[in-house]
């Protein structure tokens, strides 16, 4: 039985770039896994990490705080933190935080790669 | 704020409980006439209010409550109307406040998104214990509302 906390993120390396794709809304509940998804793919120190947010319908302030702490740890070894794919009322979230100049936020997953 | 609220809800301070109470506000302010863009702003208000009141109000104690009343709002501002109301820490409303947005850190954001989305707030003391939270958000001209015979 899936726990009601769980959330499903693929993991994928490619080369020195690491892809996360959470599935579900991610809130308070379950930013927790989120944050543990993140923190093993940043063990590596990967020169960058996507997080493919395609398949995230809704993310509040946890999530994003999250994601935060992530652009940070990434920063402080010389790593990059790109976001795609973000769905309009997860963009939202973004904007009205005033963080969508902060993060490196591209339309497509093929931006995100190439970038 | 006389009438009995026309929904009250009674929940527990757990986090797992956040995905059916913004079902809930989304549902209700969509049958109050409002669009789909203002329904998620609506219920993001709502998560976040409750964030604030299991992280902050109870630290994270799971087996709080807390109470959630809806009123529509008929007359010259059309719209709804919510009330979130715990037993946690008490904070004096005027320190509640938003951290600068130009400081980027993870946390603190809640405050600030509930004042972006929604028309009217206001934080205050419960008598006996706790806080409550009122929060508006108002039909812009053009959108028509629902059972409009029913009053606030």
């Amino acid at each position: 039985m899936v726990h009601a906390d769980d959330l499903p993120v693929e993991a994928e390396n490619r080369g020195d770039t690491v892809v996360l794709r959470p599935a579900g809304e991610i809130d308070l509940a379950r930013s927790p896994a989120l944050r543990s998804a993140i923190s093993r793919a940043q063990q590596g120190r990967p020169r960058r990490l996507i997080v493919d947010l395609n398949q995230v319908p809704y993310m509040d302030s946890s999530g994003v705080a999250t994601l935060v702490e992530a652009m940070q740890v990434a920063r402080r070894y010389g790593g990059a933190l790109v976001l795609c794919c973000l769905q309009d009322r997860v963009r939202s979230i973004f904007e009205i935080a005033r963080l969508d100049s902060v993060f490196r936020i591209v339309g497509s997953f093929e931006e995100a790669i190439d970038g | 704020m006389n009438a009995d609220p026309h929904v009250k809800i009674d929940m527990l301070s757990q986090p797992r409980y956040l995905a059916g109470a913004r079902a809930m506000i989304a549902s209700v302010a969509r049958r109050l006439g409002f669009g789909e863009s203002d329904c998620a702003h609506v219920a993001l208000a709502l998560d976040e209010a409750l964030c604030n009141v299991i992280k902050h109000g109870y630290e994270k104690r799971d087996d709080q409550h807390i109470w959630i009343s809806i009123w529509p709002l008929h007359g010259s501002c059309c719209g709804i109307r919510i009330l979130v109301e715990d037993r946690g820490r008490q904070v004096d409303p005027e320190e509640i406040r938003s951290r600068q947005l130009d400081d980027i850190r993870p946390g603190g954001l809640g405050v600030h998104i509930i004042s972006q989305v929604m028309d009217r707030v206001q934080y205050a003391k419960r008598e006996g214990g706790g806080m409550s939270l009122l929060m508006e958000k108002h039909l812009a001209a053009g959108q028509a509302p629902f059972a409009r015979k029913e009053t606030a």
